[in-house]
C-alpha cells in the first residue's frame, strides 16, 4: 500500500534497546533470585497480583484519582465529534470519554486494551487550545491507546515493583526473625544489595522506555491528523502553563505522569532528563519539524511505502 | 498489531478499502422501492487536511480531473472545510446519475491512495431524501469498509431519526455492508452533500 507513514528507524532501534535491556535484567534477576532464596514464589505472587489489579483496573483509578467525570455527547458535542473522526480514521474503537474540572492544562488515556480505555481531558485544555491543537492532543492520546502503552509501562515496572518489594521482605525477615547465623546474614544483604540494584537500573530504564513511547505516540499523532505543526504548537503551549504552575497543586498529579500528554513538574534540565517520562519539549519539536517536512513532499513512488 | 508493532509502539497506517463504494447504486434501487427515498445526486469524500504543498497539489489535481468530465452538467465540484478542520471534496450530479456520482468519489478516493494520502481519507456519503422532505446519508468508513446510515431530524438541535437509521439498516442489509458496530455510526452534523 502506498502511504506517507515512514518508520522511524533510530527511534525503533533505542526502543528495541531499552526493551532489551530491560528483558536482560529480569533474567538476571530471576536467576539470582532462585539461588539466593528458596521461597520467592510468594512474593512473585503478591506482586503480581497487585500488579494485575491495578493493570485490570487502570482506567478506572485514572479516572477517580484525577477527579474524571464521563461526559455524554450532548453535554460536549464538539469534544466526541473530534474523537469520532480519528477513532474512524485510525479504525479505532471509541474510547469512553472523560471531563475533569481541573484548569491545568492536560490529557491523559489509559486502559488494558482499547475496548477498556478512557480518554480523559481537563477543562482548562480545552479552554486554552484550538480545536486543530486539541486534535492533536487527542490523537497523542488515542496514539497511546493503540499501542497499548499501559500494558507495556505496566509489565515493564513489573520488575521495579518486585525489586522493591524484595528489599523490603529481605530488610523485614532479618529483623523480626533475630536468626543471626552468618551465613543468613550474608544470602540477605546479598539480596537487598541485588535489588537494590535492579531497582535502580530499572527505574531509568523504565524512564527511558516512557520517553521513547511518548515519541513514539507523537509521531503516530501527527500522521493521524496530517498535521504535525497543530501537535507542536499544543505542546508549546501546554508545556508553557505547566512550567508556571507552582509544583504545590500538583502533588496528587505525578504519579500519574507517565500517562499524561505533558509532564506536570516544570523545567527539567541537565541530569533530570534521565529522571523524566517524557522527552524534552525541544526533541519532540524537532520530531514533529521533521514530520511535517516529509509530509510536504512530493510523492516519489517506491519511497513513501510502509514498512 | 502483531507484538512487534506493541513492543515498538508502532502504529501501521489502516489501508482503505474503496471497493464497497460500487454497491450504492444498487442499494439506491433498494432504497427507493422500499422507503421513497430518492438520491439527491449529491456526494462528497471526507478527509484530514493534511499541511504541506504535496496535499494541496493532490486535491488541485483531483478537482481539475473531475471538472474536466465532459458529461458533467451541474456546477464544478467544491472543496469545503468543516469546523472540525476535515476536508470535504463535494461533487453535485443530477438524481439519476447515481452511478456518474460513484465514479467521482472512486476518483477522489483513487487519487489520494496513489499519492499516499489513503490513510486520511475518513469517510464519503450520499445523500438521499423523500418526498417529505426527509434527508438520509448513507456514509461510507473507507477503514472498515463499511456503510452506516444518518438521518438528521430537521428543525434546531443536533437529533438523529433513530428509528429511521435501524430500518434502513434492515432493509439494505442484502445490498450493502452495513456496519455492525452501532457506536461507530459517527453523526456527520451539517456534511455538506447531505
Amino acid at each position: 500500500m502506498q502511504s506517507r507513514f515512514r518508520s522511524d528507524r533510530r527511534l525503533t532501534v533505542r526502543m528495541g534497546l531499552t526493551l532489551f535491556l530491560l528483558g536482560l535484567l529480569y533474567v538476571a534477576f530471576v536467576a539470582a533470585l532462585i539461588v539466593l532464596l528458596k521461597s520467592w514464589v510468594l512474593v512473585v505472587v503478591l506482586a503480581g497480583g497487585l500488579l494485575v489489579a491495578q493493570y485490570w483496573f487502570s482506567d478506572r483509578i485514572a479516572l477517580y484519582a484525577m477527579h474524571g467525570r464521563i461526559v455524554e455527547r450532548e453535554e460536549y458535542p464538539e469534544l466526541h465529534g473530534v474523537i469520532d473522526r480519528l477513532c474512524a480514521v485510525a479504525d479505532m474503537p471509541k474510547p469512553v470519554v472523560a471531563v475533569s474540572d481541573i484548569d491545568m492544562p492536560n490529557a491523559f488515556a489509559t486502559g488494558r486494551n482499547a475496548d477498556h480505555a478512557v480518554i480523559c481531558v481537563t477543562t482548562g485544555l480545552l479552554r486554552r487550545l484550538e480545536p486543530a491543537e486539541l486534535e492533536g492532543v487527542l490523537a497523542h492520546e488515542l496514539s497511546h491507546v493503540a499501542h497499548k502503552d499501559v500494558a507495556v509501562i505496566t509489565v515493564a515496572s513489573f520488575l521495579g515493583v518486585l525489586a522493591g518489594l524484595m528489599v523490603r521482605f529481605a530488610f523485614y525477615s532479618q529483623i523480626f526473625r533475630g536468626r543471626k547465623d552468618q551465613n543468613t546474614l550474608a544470602v540477605f544483604a546479598g539480596i537487598m544489595g541485588i535489588s537494590a540494584a535492579v531497582y535502580a537500573i530499572s527505574f531509568l530504564l523504565i524512564r527511558a522506555l516512557s520517553r521513547y513511547r511518548e515519541l513514539a505516540a507523537d509521531r503516530a499523532a501527527a500522521l493521524l491528523t496530517g498535521k504535525p505543526s497543530a501537535l507542536a504548537s499544543a505542546l508549546t503551549k501546554v508545556d508553557g502553563d505547566i512550567a508556571r504552575i507552582p509544583t504545590k497543586d500538583l502533588r496528587t498529579a505525578q504519579a500519574f505522569n507517565a500517562f499524561y500528554f505533558s509532564p506536570a513538574n516544570g523545567a527539567e534540565p541537565g541530569i533530570a532528563r534521565f529522571f523524566s517520562t517524557h522527552p524534552s519539549l525541544e526533541q519532540r519539536l524537532d520530531q514533529l519539524g521533521r514530520i511535517s517536512a516529509e509530509l510536504g513532499e512530493a510523492a516519489v513512488p517506491g519511497i513513501g511505502k510502509a514498512d | 498489531m502483531g507484538l512487534l508493532d506493541i513492543l515498538l509502539g508502532r502504529t501501521k497506517p489502516v489501508a482503505p478499502d474503496l471497493d464497497q463504494l460500487f454497491a450504492l447504486p444498487s442499494a439506491a434501487v433498494t432504497l427507493e422501492a422500499a422507503a421513497g427515498f430518492r438520491a439527491t445526486g449529491r456526494g462528497a469524500v471526507c478527509f484530514a487536511t493534511v499541511e504541506g504543498g504535496a496535499f494541496e497539489q493532490t486535491h488541485r489535481e483531483v478537482q481539475a480531473l473531475l471538472d474536466a468530465d465532459a458529461e458533467r452538467t451541474g456546477p464544478p465540484v467544491e472543496l469545503t472545510q468543516d469546523a472540525y478542520g476535515y476536508s470535504w471534496l463535494v461533487s453535485r450530479r443530477t438524481p439519476d446519475q447515481l452511478s456518474a456520482l460513484v465514479n467521482d468519489l472512486h476518483a477522489v478516493n483513487s487519487a489520494m491512495e496513489v499519492n499516499g494520502f489513503g490513510p486520511q481519507l475518513l469517510c464519503s456519503l450520499a445523500g438521499f431524501e423523500d418526498d417529505g422532505g426527509r434527508r438520509l446519508a448513507l456514509v461510507y468508513l473507507y477503514k472498515r469498509g463499511s456503510f452506516f446510515p444518518f438521518a438528521p431530524l430537521a428543525g434546531d438541535g443536533q437529533r438523529r431519526d433513530s428509528s429511521l437509521e435501524l430500518q434502513v439498516k434492515s432493509m439494505l442489509g442484502n445490498d450493502l455492508r452495513i456496519e455492525q458496530d452501532l457506536s461507530r455510526w459517527f453523526p456527520v452534523w451539517g456534511a455538506p452533500g447531505l
